[in-house]
C-alpha cells in the first residue's frame, strides 16, 4: 500500500501574517483515489491544494506528492500534477484548438503524443467539430470539461481540482463526475474541493475542513457512522422556527437543526423517542404534517462537526 | 525552454490578433497624435489678428504697415481711429496685435532720430505673443535698416554710411524653424512609450486578474520564461510601430532621415527594453487592469513631459532635470533627431545608447526579482 501513496501530508500550516490559513493538516491520499475536500467558504481548501500544488510554500509541515517534496522541488512536482484553479483557468479570447495546443507545449507535450492526445481531450470535453470555436462562446459545461482535458494533457499522475463544478448546471455536473471516475479508474489520484453536498457522497473519502483545521476524514459513510451516534427524524410543520424552539433541549433530543423549510433532529431511537417529540409539539399546540426517520446526509455530518454557521450554500 | 517561450509568444500573438480593443488602441492614437503633430501642433504664427492705429498718415507709416501686412505673419483687421478702439479690440479678443503709429513718425525718420512706434500685444497667450513680437521686430529691424541707408544715401552725410550690426539667427538642421520636422520623430518615442507600456502592464495584470496566471504557475513554465514570452511579442510590435511612424514620418510628412537606420534600430530596441521593464514593473504592483491604467497614466505623463520633448530640461529646476536623467525618453529623443534631422552616428550617440542599455538592464532585471516575489 505505501508504494501506491501518491499525496502525503504532514502537520502542513499556513500562515498569513497572524492569520492561520492551515492549521496542522495530515492526511495521505492514493492511487486512484478520489479525495473530496469539503468545507465552508475560507476553511482553507484552496490554500492547501496551492501548497501542494507548490504555488505556496507552507509555514511548517511539509506535503510530498509523487514522492517529491513541494517546498523543495516544485517543478519536478510540476510535471506531475494537474491543476484546475479556482477561478476560470482557460484563455477565453482562445479558440478550443489553440488552448489545447498551448497548454500541451508548455507541458512539453509534442508530436505524435500531442495530437492524440489533444483528440482524447477533445473526445472528452465533447467538442469534436467545434475546434476552432473561441472559448467565450462556449457554455460553462463545456468551457469545464475543455478545462479538465487541459489540465489532463500531459497525462499527470495527480489531479488538483478546486470548486470545478461550481456554477454549472446539474446535467453537466454529472458528466464531469463521469469523467473524474473515468480517471480515477486509469489510476489518476483526483483531490476535489466542492461546496455541493451530494457530490461530496461521490468521494471515495473526504477530508472535512473548518477553520484551517481537518475536522474529519473518512469515506462518506464512515463519516456518517462516527459523527451522528444515533438517528434522524426529519419533521415537517407550518412554524419550523416555532418547533425549532420547542424541541431544542427537550427530553430525548440530542440535537435540532433546520434544513429548508423542515427540521432534521438526532435522536438515540427513532421509534422510541418520536411519541415524545409528537406530545412535545402537542403540548405547545403546534402541528405537524409529517414525522418520520430518515437516513443521515453528509449534510447532517457537517452541522454535527462544523455547525449551523458552516453550512455550505445550497 | 525555448519551445515552451515559443509557445507563450505564439500565444500572446494569437490573443492581440483576437482583441479587438487592443488593435483600436494601438492603431487610432498612433493616427491620431501622427497627424495631430503633424500638422495641426506648430510653434510657427501664421495671420496674427491685427489692428492698425496710425496718426500719422504718412508715406512712411503706410510703408511700415503694408510690411507687416505683406509678411503673411499678421493679417490687419481693422484701422483704428482712436487709441480707445485699439483697446476695445484687444480686450475683446478681436486682435492679438496692436500697432501704433504715433504722429510724427515721418518726420522723425526723415530727421534720423528715434521714430515713435508702438507694438501692443495680448500676453494672455504668452506662446504667440512671444513669437508674433519676435516676427515685429525682425520686420521693424528691417524697415529701420532700409530707412537708415536710404536716408544716409540722401542727405550724403558722410563718404562712409554708418556702422549698423544686425543680428540674424540660423538656425541649423532645421533651417525654417519648420516645427513639423521637430514633432513628428518625437512621437515615434512618445507613442511607442505610451503603447508599449500599456499592452505589456496589461497583458500581465489581465492574466492575474483573470486567474490565468496561477494556471501558468503550475505548469514547468519558469518565471524568466513567462516574462520573455510576455516582452518578446511586445518587443515585435513596438518595433513595427517605429517603423510605420518613421514611414508616414518621412513619406507622407516628408521629414528628412539623414542618418544610418541601423543607428535609429539599435537606439529603439535599447529603448524598447527599458518601456517593457517598466511595463512589467508596473504589472507587478497593480492587482486589477483599473490599477494599471491608473499607474500607467502616471508614469508616463512625467516620462513625457521630463522628456525635454517640448520643454526644455536647461530651464527645469535641479531635481526636475535629475529625473530627466533616468527617463529613457530623454536619451531616445536625442537619438531619434539625431539620426533624423543631424544624420549623426555612433560616434556622436554613444553615451545616449550607453545610457538607454544601463537603464533597460535595471529596469528588467527589477521586473524579473520583483516578479517572483508578486507570485507568493
Ligand atoms: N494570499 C493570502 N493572504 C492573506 N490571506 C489569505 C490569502 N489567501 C487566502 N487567505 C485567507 O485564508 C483563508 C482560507 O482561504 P481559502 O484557502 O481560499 O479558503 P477556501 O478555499 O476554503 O474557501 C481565508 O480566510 C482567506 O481570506
Ligand atoms: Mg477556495
Amino acid at each position: 500500500m505505501t508504494g501506491d501513496i501518491r499525496i502525503r501530508a504532514d502537520k502542513l500550516t499556513k500562515r498569513f501574517g497572524d492569520f492561520v490559513a492551515v492549521n496542522a493538516v495530515s492526511f495521505e491520499a492514493g492511487r486512484g483515489e478520489i479525495m473530496g475536500f469539503l468545507g465552508p467558504n475560507g476553511a482553507g481548501k484552496s490554500t492547501t491544494i496551492r501548497i501542494l500544488c507548490g504555488l505556496l510554500r507552507p509555514s511548517s509541515g511539509r506535503a510530498e506528492v509523487a514522492g517529491l517534496d513541494v517546498a523543495r522541488e516544485p517543478e519536478k512536482v510540476r510535471a506531475n500534477i494537474g491543476y484546475m484553479s479556482q477561478k476560470f483557468s482557460l484563455y477565453d479570447d482562445l479558440s478550443v484548438m489553440e488552448n489545447l495546443s498551448f497548454f500541451g507545449g508548455v507541458y512539453g507535450v509534442k508530436g505524435a503524443r500531442l495530437k492524440r492526445r489533444i483528440a482524447f481531450a477533445v473526445e472528452m470535453a465533447g467538442l469534436a467539430g467545434r475546434e476552432d470555436a473561441v472559448v467565450s462562446d462556449l457554455s460553462g459545461g463545456w468551457k469545464q470539461r475543455l478545462a479538465l482535458g487541459c489540465a489532463v494533457l500531459h497525462e499527470p499522475k495527480i489531479l488538483f481540482l478546486d470548486e470545478p463544478t461550481s456554477g454549472v448546471d446539474p446535467a453537466s455536473r454529472r458528466r464531469f463526475w463521469d469523467l473524474i471516475y473515468a480517471l480515477a479508474g486509469d489510476g489518476v489520484t483526483v483531490v476535489i474541493t466542492t461546496h455541493y453536498m451530494d457530490e461530496a457522497e461521490y468521494c471515495n473519502r473526504i477530508a472535512l475542513i473548518n477553520g484551517g483545521r481537518l475536522v474529519a476524514l473518512g469515506s462518506p459513510s464512515e463519516l456518517k457512522r462516527s459523527a451522528i451516534r444515533g438517528e434522524i427524524l426529519l419533521v415537517e410543520g407550518d412554524d419550523p422556527g416555532a418547533m425549532l424552539e420547542a424541541l431544542e433541549g427537550a427530553p430525548g433530543v440530542r440535537d435540532v437543526a433546520p434544513f429548508g423549510s423542515s427540521l432534521h433532529i438526532v435522536v438515540d431511537d427513532a421509534a422510541r423517542d418520536r411519541a415524545a417529540i409528537e406530545a412535545r409539539l402537542a403540548e405547545r399546540s403546534l402541528s405537524w404534517s409529517r414525522i418520520e426517520p430518515i437516513k443521515a446526509t453528509l449534510e447532517d455530518v457537517f452541522v454535527q462537526l462544523v455547525g449551523e454557521g458552516g453550512k455550505a450554500a445550497p | 525552454m525555448w519551445g515552451r517561450i515559443l509557445n507563450l509568444v505564439v500565444k500572446e500573438l494569437q490573443q492581440l490578433r483576437r482583441d479587438r480593443a487592443a488593435k483600436f488602441r494601438l492603431l487610432i492614437p498612433t493616427l491620431v497624435q501622427l497627424f495631430i503633430f503633424g500638422y495641426a501642433a506648430t510653434f510657427e504664427v501664421y495671420n496674427v489678428a491685427t489692428i492698425v492705429l496710425d496718426q500719422d498718415h504718412s508715406q512712411e507709416s503706410r510703408e511700415l504697415v503694408a510690411r507687416f501686412a505683406g509678411s503673411g505673419r499678421f493679417q490687419i483687421v481693422e484701422t483704428a481711429n482712436s487709441a480707445a478702439d485699439v483697446r476695445r479690440a484687444i480686450d475683446h479678443a478681436d486682435a492679438v496685435v496692436a500697432i501704433v503709429i504715433q504722429a510724427g513718425f515721418a518726420d522723425d525718420v526723415r530727421k534720423g532720430v528715434s521714430a515713435p512706434a508702438q507694438v501692443i500685444v495680448d500676453g494672455t497667450n504668452s506662446n504667440t505673443a512671444l513669437i508674433a513680437l519676435s516676427y515685429v521686430s525682425r520686420i521693424v529691424a528691417d524697415y529701420a535698416q532700409e530707412m537708415e541707408q536710404d536716408l544716409s544715401r540722401r542727405t550724403r552725410a558722410g563718404a562712409r554710411p554708418p556702422p549698423t550690426v544686425t543680428l540674424e539667427s540660423r538656425p541649423w538642421y532645421n533651417v525654417d524653424f519648420n516645427s513639423r520636422w521637430f514633432f513628428v520623430p518625437g512621437v515615434i518615442a512618445t507613442l511607442t512609450l505610451i503603447m508599449i507600456v500599456n499592452l505589456t502592464s496589461f497583458a500581465v495584470v489581465r492574466e492575474r486578474e483573470v486567474g490565468t496566471l496561477e494556471q501558468i504557475m503550475v505548469t514547468p513554465i519558469r518565471p524568466l520564461e513567462f516574462i520573455l514570452g510576455k516582452t518578446i511579442p511586445y518587443f515585435l510590435v513596438g518595433l513595427a510601430l517605429v517603423v510605420v511612424i518613421a514611414g508616414v514620418g518621412t513619406l507622407w510628412f516628408q521629414i528628412p532621415f539623414r542618418g544610418n537606420p541601423l543607428v535609429l534600430l539599435l537606439g529603439t530596441a535599447l529603448y524598447l527594453l527599458c518601456v517593457l521593464g517598466i511595463g512589467l514593473l508596473i504589472s507587478t504592483v497593480c492587482k486589477t487592469q483599473q490599477q494599471a491604467f491608473a499607474t500607467n497614466f502616471f508614469v508616463i505623463n512625467p516620462a513625457f513631459i521630463l522628456s525635454g520633448f517640448s520643454f526644455p530640461i536647461a530651464s527645469m529646476p535641479d531635481f526636475m532635470q535629475w529625473i530627466s536623467t533616468i527617463n529613457p525618453m530623454t536619451y531616445y529623443l536625442v537619438v531619434i533627431r539625431g539620426t533624423f534631422l543631424k544624420g549623426v552616428g555612433l560616434e556622436v550617440l554613444w553615451p545616449q545608447m550607453l545610457a538607454l542599455a544601463g537603464l533597460g538592464i535595471v529596469l528588467l532585471a527589477s521586473s524579473v526579482l520583483r516578479f517572483r516575489k508578486s507570485l507568493d
